[in-house]
């Protein structure tokens, strides 16, 4: 589309049509002098800017940042916003902001870890909006080059956003997978024995790093016995019922066996009440049951080949 | 199913006619899992689903391509896996997809087995041909 | 024509270990060939090693399980022995629980669960 009525479209209206602007040939003379006229406010009043730019987000952290720190993270990203005004660049998503944005998701990133909401964050940029617009909406230029910068700004708040919750995200999944490990040590319990102490809920992807662990360590320490234990369990429906199946057949075709001690009362009766088929797995109300006949199961078998060569 | 073909690139292909072929094919899907990162255990289901599709695929399709790629969406990796035959179709899919059923020499256990294996699973067949796609997600 | 997975005879015992991945055909060849040796041997014992095979599909759990049904009534019990723990756990999602079949953690397991049968490899 060519703006044909270019008479009435005013520099506001275009910045409201979005970033199609830029494929407009007018407006790229118009982007090109905004640019220019921004990266030589951003460098005649360098001092002025950053100083009140650190001012005012300083009062929004409330000193749970230094002002050296604020100072040195701001400093750069501002000087880094500058070169790429002076490329002639506005798209805050395009290859010029590339070293902008890698130093914003720095930031988010930081901010995140030290505890600060994503509107803060985001805030800290937006504020070098209110720094510039006293000195830029004195004319209609500057007022256009103002809207330009701010629709920058609003982009890269944005991706502050963005970072952080990616961030978060990244910190969850990682303690999720901590905890995970944490919450299943295989312990060998007896020559020939090995046991798991299950603690907590069971999800399916929790019991599937279960059944690995415990069946691995069947495999390397050559035991024909395991015990899972689920006094730490606190409910059992069909779903974790059938986890537990699994392990004992995915055992039994290894070429071992495989109990469940632990059951309290109330599952008991829970796993009756439900009508949940828990089949041929053998169980045991308590861990020392369930290792004593391991145990006895261990010397029936090594009794029978003592009597032979191999 | 979210349809995944295009965005999986670049896809490796195998030719399957013959029962070699499907031996060649889940190889390529192992490697390819194994270089997406997937655990050891979703590997041999991943792998164990396609040696079950590419062997329907020979018997009751007359063979045809096994198609297969690492995918990326929305932030997870994973493995899609395509196979196409020019057979003859399955006349009742639901029925082909329950367990037990059979009309070849397997235990009854192929497509509904291979569903059970992989995240993502999908079928369309009709007279021109029979078109499965699975996905297998890294985690 | 494919190549054949080895029967090995070691007293009354046949031994099958399966270092490759299998095509069907093999499969098929290998059913028929040990229930051929075990005729021809009068072997009392079979044991099968998958402790190298990366995945058992349908098809492979169906002749383990056929196999042992026919070495029984051809008078010999069959160990499958070293199934690994992804493949345990690939085959129980599947559907298969291999029932009827004796299985040991490995190879020297096999052997001695077959001499407690009363199948004395010696």
């Amino acid at each position: 589309m060519k703006c044909g009525n270019g008479g009435t479209s005013t520099p506001a209206l275009k910045v409201r049509a979005g970033r199609q602007i830029e494929i407009l040939g007018e407006d790229d003379v118009a982007i090109e002098s905004s640019t220019r006229l921004l990266a030589e406010k951003l460098t005649a009043e360098r001092e002025t800017f950053l100083s009140q730019w650190v001012r005012t987000i300083g009062e929004d952290l409330q000193g749970r940042l230094s002002m050296a720190e604020l100072g040195r993270e701001l400093g750069e990203l501002y000087e880094a916003i500058l070169q790429a005004l002076g490329t002639g660049g506005l798209d805050g998503r395009g290859e010029r902001y590339g070293e902008v944005r890698s130093l914003l998701i720095e930031l988010s990133r930081n901010r995140a870890r030290q505890g600060f909401t994503p509107t803060e964050t985001a805030r800290s940029v937006f504020a070098l909006k209110e720094v510039l617009e006293p000195s830029l909406t004195g004319d209609q230029e500057g007022a256009r080059a103002y809207l330009q910068f701010a629709r920058l700004l609003d982009d890269l708040g944005l991706l502050t956003t963005e970072a952080y919750v990616r961030t978060r995200e990244e910190i969850i999944s990682s303690q999720a997978e901590q905890l995970l490990e944490l919450s299943t040590p295989v312990v060998k319990l007896w020559d020939g024995v090995v046991g798991v102490p299950l603690v907590g809920t069971l999800d399916s992807a929790r019991t599937q790093v279960v059944m690995e662990k415990l069946l691995q360590t069947l495999v390397d320490s050559d035991s024909t016995q395991a015990i899972i234990d689920i006094t730490g369990v606190p409910t059992v429906d069909t779903q974790v019922a059938q986890h537990l199946l699994k392990t004992v057949v995915a055992a039994r075709m290894m070429g071992a066996q495989c109990t469940i001690s632990g059951i309290r009362p109330q599952i008991a009766q829970t796993i009756v009440a439900l009508g949940i088929e828990f089949g041929d797995i053998p169980t045991n109300a308590s861990l020392a049951d369930a290792l004593r006949q391991a145990v006895a199961e261990v010397a029936k078998e090594s009794e029978n080949d003592a009597r032979g060569l191999l | 199913m979210k349809d995944y073909g295009a965005s999986a690139t670049p896809a490796e292909t195998v030719q399957v006619a013959t029962s070699g072929d499907v031996v060649t094919a889940r190889q390529m899907v192992r490697t390819l899992a194994q270089r997406g990162g997937l655990g050891l255990v979703h590997q041999t289901k991943l792998v164990t689903a396609a040696s079950e599709l590419g062997r329907n695929m020979l018997v009751y399709g007359g063979g045809g391509v096994v198609r297969a790629a690492a995918l990326s969406d929305a932030g997870r990796s994973g493995i899609y896996v395509e196979f196409r035959d020019e057979g003859p179709g399955i006349p009742d899919v639901e029925l082909a997809l329950t367990d037990g059923w059979t009309s070849g020499n397997g235990m009854g256990l192929g497509l509904s087995g291979a569903r059970r294996l992989v995240d993502e699973f999908d079928i369309a067949s009709g007279p021109e041909g029979t078109t499965v796609r699975i996905v297998k997600w890294a985690r | 024509m494919s190549d054949r997975v080895p029967v090995l005879k070691i007293g009354r015992v046949l031994l099958v270990s399966i270092q490759q991945d299998l095509e069907d055909q093999m499969v098929m060849d290998l059913q028929d060939d040990l229930s051929r040796r075990i005729v021809d041997t009068g072997a009392k014992g079979v044991v099968i090693d998958i402790s190298a095979l990366e995945i058992v599909d349908s098809f492979v759990g169906r002749m383990l399980a056929d196999n042992a049904s026919v070495s029984r009534l051809l008078g010999a019990e069959t160990i499958v022995v070293g199934m690994r723990p992804a493949v345990a756990m690939t085959l129980v999602e599947l559907g298969l629980s291999l029932k009827g079949v004796r299985t040991a953690l490995n190879l020297e397991r096999g052997l001695k669960l077959l001499r407690r049968l009363g199948t004395d490899p010696a």
